[in-house]
């Protein structure tokens, strides 16, 4: 079958690609574009770790076909962080320790910037519901929520 | 050990070492790894739960022009024939291949029937329609108690059940009976002036690990074989695989990539010997990942157990006897957790009378695999239950009958060994003392409390601590890390070298860089990788205060380390263990430490946890309002990893009593094979977990550390349970609390 040409931006970085119709986003990204990132953990959007922003949107990278980011801007967990820097997130994450096996936590990291983004000052509540669709299945979600909660409030400017 | 000892770097809650590439994603998990030239793997799977397999015929798939390879058991055979055979253990090394790839017959819906390796993914998806195989169906055996029958169709014409005096003249699907007691259960029972006796039920459930089992393999016909993969332990991976392929161990280098999530089910294999077969038929690396769905029918969920508990005590709460029944469903194959079962059951209480009889059972559903504490969770279930009742029945309070029989120091256990000091009865105290069992039980809500108990184990690990000529230094060891556990390795070598932890980095070598090394499971890691990295490190101090020694033209006796340093108590002279390891050169070499050790004295851990839950009484919805988990961490390396495992296993407990069950269809179908329909907790389903970590040094470990990883998973099963109960005035005797099954509680009375 011929194979479709795509042109996209990815993390800011214009990028092309060649996909097959049937091709998910997260295909293309984990095997055509080496950024394996972004996991695969049913490929059904029942669990978030391949998640990924959409023209600004959180979608599951694996509902998304490869042909549909032609002229989109899509943003993964790479483009999170400076090379020398992470991201406030990424930082709290690993302080509250809101992470063992790790293979949620680009998806959780992705999520959590959407909504920090679009609800800059959650109720737990609020943080719990937003993150639903992204499984973990190590941590009990305590520490996690804790992280994201101790993320927006330094990302607010507070103490 | 001294319990007044202080630490330096201990007990402090770091960054961990790996953070920066798990936050980034740049840590590479089990299906992150690419090859040139590599190809993909697929299996084609039974889409009948039981079937005699007439015919596989591969002859259109091989014939396709994208497809490389094609593998059956029938690969396997020509492999094996040689070694196996004849082998030690030949009976479980044919299970393990016959799971891999069915034999003659297919003894359950998702077990692999042939395998095929094309140029891509889909083209290996889309060929496994050109395989045609044909089946005779049987009918499925679903659930132990028809298992157990005397009628029951038979899923393996040659297995005779183990345990009787006299072997069994005919075959049957019970693997294994087993019967532990002590003292006199009889005369236990006609002490005891109330007795509470109740049948029991829980579900298949499944793990739930996010990364499915993935691997990428390379077939090396001269030289060296190598497959990477997500796993617990790549060391078993390496015996696993070589034992099915008759390999010798040094063909063979497995790597252990990044793992996302185990609980017990990466330990065992089932892509690598087909991914090996694959690549050796087409001469191309081979990558096999599996979907979601194979993950829920072909890989291990954990039985699901018929229990029944009998507990006899006196007016005063004295507990007199103790009786459990319990049949736990193996799965296609024989291997249940069943023995540790039967062994934790009533393993938290003392008492002199004591019989427990289990029941290993071969069903027509996936072979189950270990499950965090394996066996545990279902036993005491069907024990805390039934002790919460003898509590109601006596008008004491829950913990106050638990304090008053509790194990401890010198307490008999049915399985032989007496105690060693544990924290059972610190561990109660703190739940008493709680604020939330402190606090009122709000209106309609139900609280529940269970006790748990887990041996926790040591074995095997394998660890060299290499310096570098700066004074930084490699920890390297054989233990994959699921949780954190470099971190708390890096901790104990800098506790040793008196060194900050950041000089410090954790690698999990490959099976060609360290000697055997167990698989991290029981619980086993911070304690007995643990132990080895102290003794390697300390083996580094030797030789660092021997080269300071010589320096000083002193014996290395007259020489004091200490924060990283070493001193001359001959003299005035210091030199730091940075300088040490620079001037190695003209000391006589580098230095390492090494310790290949089969560390004992395992401290179990034990766990009391409180939950309050409120019941939709229109729904049967059960939400978890407030949920306290509490225990025995021994010492606690990195505090905050310690309070994760306590989270973690209570929410996976909350799991499998609220939600989480396999349905099958008349014909033994999975129907939830996808994580919308098997539904393991939400963030939006949970309050904060409350932790109190308990710690009552096992004076077997130099820092006093006892395993935390399993325990937490027991408790949650009575603890909401009972509360669910007490919310909608029931008994709950079978699990899951789901919303149907607690409204017709509510509705059926």
């Amino acid at each position: 079958m011929a194979k479709t040409h795509v042109s996209t931006s990815i993390n800011g970085e214009a990028t092309e690609f060649l996909c097959e119709p049937g091709d998910t986003l997260l295909d293309v990204l984990r095997n055509d574009l080496q950024m394996t990132g972004t996991k695969e953990g049913c490929g059904s959007g029942d669990c978030g770790a391949c998640s990924v922003t959409f023209n600004g949107a959180l979608v599951c990278s694996c509902l998304v076909l490869g042909v549909e980011a032609q002229g989109a801007e899509i943003g993964t967990i790479e483009g999170i962080g400076d090379n020398d820097k992470l991201h406030v997130i990424q930082e709290k994450f690993l302080e509250h320790a809101a992470l063992q096996c790790g293979i949620c936590t680009p998806g959780l990291i992705v999520s959590t910037k959407a909504l920090l983004e679009k609800n800059p000052d959650p109720t737990e509540t609020e943080a719990r519901y937003y993150l639903a669709g992204n499984l973990c299945r190590c941590t009990g979600y305590d520490k996690i929520i804790r992280a994201v909660m101790d993320s927006a409030e330094v990302m607010r400017g507070g103490a | 050990m001294s319990e007044a000892r202080e630490f330096k770097y201990i007990g402090q809650s770091t960054i961990r070492p790996d953070g920066y590439d798990k936050v980034t994603g740049r840590a590479a998990y089990g299906a992150d790894l690419t090859l040139p030239g590599m190809i993909w793997g697929r299996i084609l799977r039974s889409p009948h739960a039981h079937a005699n397999i007439l015919s596989i015929d591969t002859t259109k798939a091989e014939a396709h022009p994208d497809v490389l390879a094609v593998a059956t058991y029938a690969d396997f055979v020509e492999l094996q024939s040689k070694s196996v055979a004849a082998s030690e253990g030949a009976a479980d090394v044919l299970d393990l291949a016959r799971n891999c790839l069915a034999d003659d017959k297919a003894l359950y819906h998702g077990h692999a029937i042939a395998a095929i390796a094309a140029r891509t993914e889909r083209a290996a998806k889309d060929a496994l329609s050109l395989i045609e195989v044909k089946y005779e169906l049987l009918p499925p055996v679903m659930d132990v108690e028809d298992a157990m029958k005397d009628d029951a169709p038979v899923l393996h014409a040659d297995m005779f059940t183990a345990g009787y005096e006299e072997r069994p003249s005919k075959a049957s699907n019970i693997a294994v009976r087993t019967e532990m007691k002590m003292g006199d259960i009889d005369a236990g029972f006609a002490e005891a002036d109330v007795i509470i006796e109740r049948e029991f039920r829980t579900p298949t459930a499944h793990q739930g690990y996010i990364e499915p089992h993935a691997c990428t393999v390379r077939y090396d016909e001269d030289g060296q074989s190598m497959i990477w993969c997500s796993t617990q332990g790549h060391f078993d991976v390496r015996t696993s695989t070589a034992k099915v392929l008759g390999m010798d161990l040094g063909k063979l280098k497995v790597i252990a990539s990044e793992i996302g999530g185990g609980f017990g089910g990466k330990t065992v294999v089932y892509l690598e010997p087909v991914a090996l077969v694959l690549s050796k038929k087409s001469g191309r690396p081979v990558k096999m990942v599996m979907e979601r769905d194979e993950v829920f029918i072909a890989t291990g969920p954990t039985s699901a157990a018929k229990l029944r508990a009998k507990i006899g005590a006196k007016k005063d709460g004295t507990i007199t006897a103790c009786q459990g029944w319990m049949a736990y469903e193996a799965g296609a194959f024989k291997g249940s957790p069943m023995m540790p079962g039967v062994m934790t059951m009533f393993t938290p209480y003392e008492c002199a009378n004591v019989t427990v009889e289990g029941f290993d059972v071969v069903v027509n559903k996936s072979k189950s695999a270990a499950y965090r504490a394996p066996g545990a969770p279902q036993a005491e279930y069907a024990a805390e239950m039934v002790v919460n009742e003898l509590a109601e029945a006596l008008g004491m309070d829950p913990i106050d009958l638990r304090l008053k029989n509790a194990a401890k120091a010198g307490t008999q256990t049915i399985y032989g060994p007496k105690l060693k000091t544990v924290g059972l009865v610190e561990c109660l105290e703190a739940a008493k003392n709680s604020p939330h069992y402190q606090s009122a039980i709000a209106e309609g809500n139900g609280r529940g409390i269970a006790a748990g108990f887990w041996f926790n184990i040591g074995g095997q690990s394998s660890v060299t601590v290499n310096m570098n000529p700066d004074g930084t230094g490699t920890i390297v060891e054989g233990s994959p890390d699921i949780g954190g556990s470099r971190a708390s390795m890096q901790m104990m070598a800098a506790e040793v070298l008196g060194i900050a932890p950041s000089n410090l980095n954790p690698i999990i070598a490959d099976t060609e860089t360290l000697p055997y090394s167990a698989s991290t499971g029981g619980s086993r890691t911070t304690f007995a990788t643990g132990m080895a990295v102290i003794e390697a490190s300390e083996s580094v101090v030797a030789q660092v205060k021997q080269r300071a020694a010589a320096v000083w033209n002193v014996t290395a006796e007259q020489v004091d380390y200490a924060d990283g340093v070493a001193s001359n108590t001959a003299g005035d002279d210091k030199l730091t263990l940075a300088e040490v390891c620079k001037s190695a050169e003209q000391t006589g070499g580098q230095i390492s430490g090494m310790a290949n050790i089969n560390a004992r004295g395992a401290g179990p851990s034990f766990a009391v946890h409180i939950c309050d839950v409120f019941v939709d009484q229109d729904t049967g919805k059960v939400d978890v309002i407030r949920y306290t988990a509490i225990q025995d961490a021994g010492k606690a390396i990195h505090p905050a990893y310690v309070e994760g495992q306590l989270q973690g296993g209570a929410v996976q407990g909350i799991g499998w009593a609220l939600n989480e069950e396999y349905i099958f269809d008349e014909n033994g179908v999975m129907e939830n094979q996808g994580f919308l329909d098997y539904r393991i907790p939400l963030a939006s389903d949970l309050p904060m977990i409350e932790t109190i970590v308990v710690e009552v040094p096992n004076a077997f470990h130099p820092y006093g550390v006892r395993g935390v990883g399993e325990t937490g998973i027991i408790p949650p099963l009575a603890t909401v349970g009972w509360a669910v109960g007490k919310a909608i005035d029931r008994k709950v005797e079978e699990l899951p609390c789901s919303p149907p099954r607690v409204l017709a509680l509510i509705q059926n009375g």
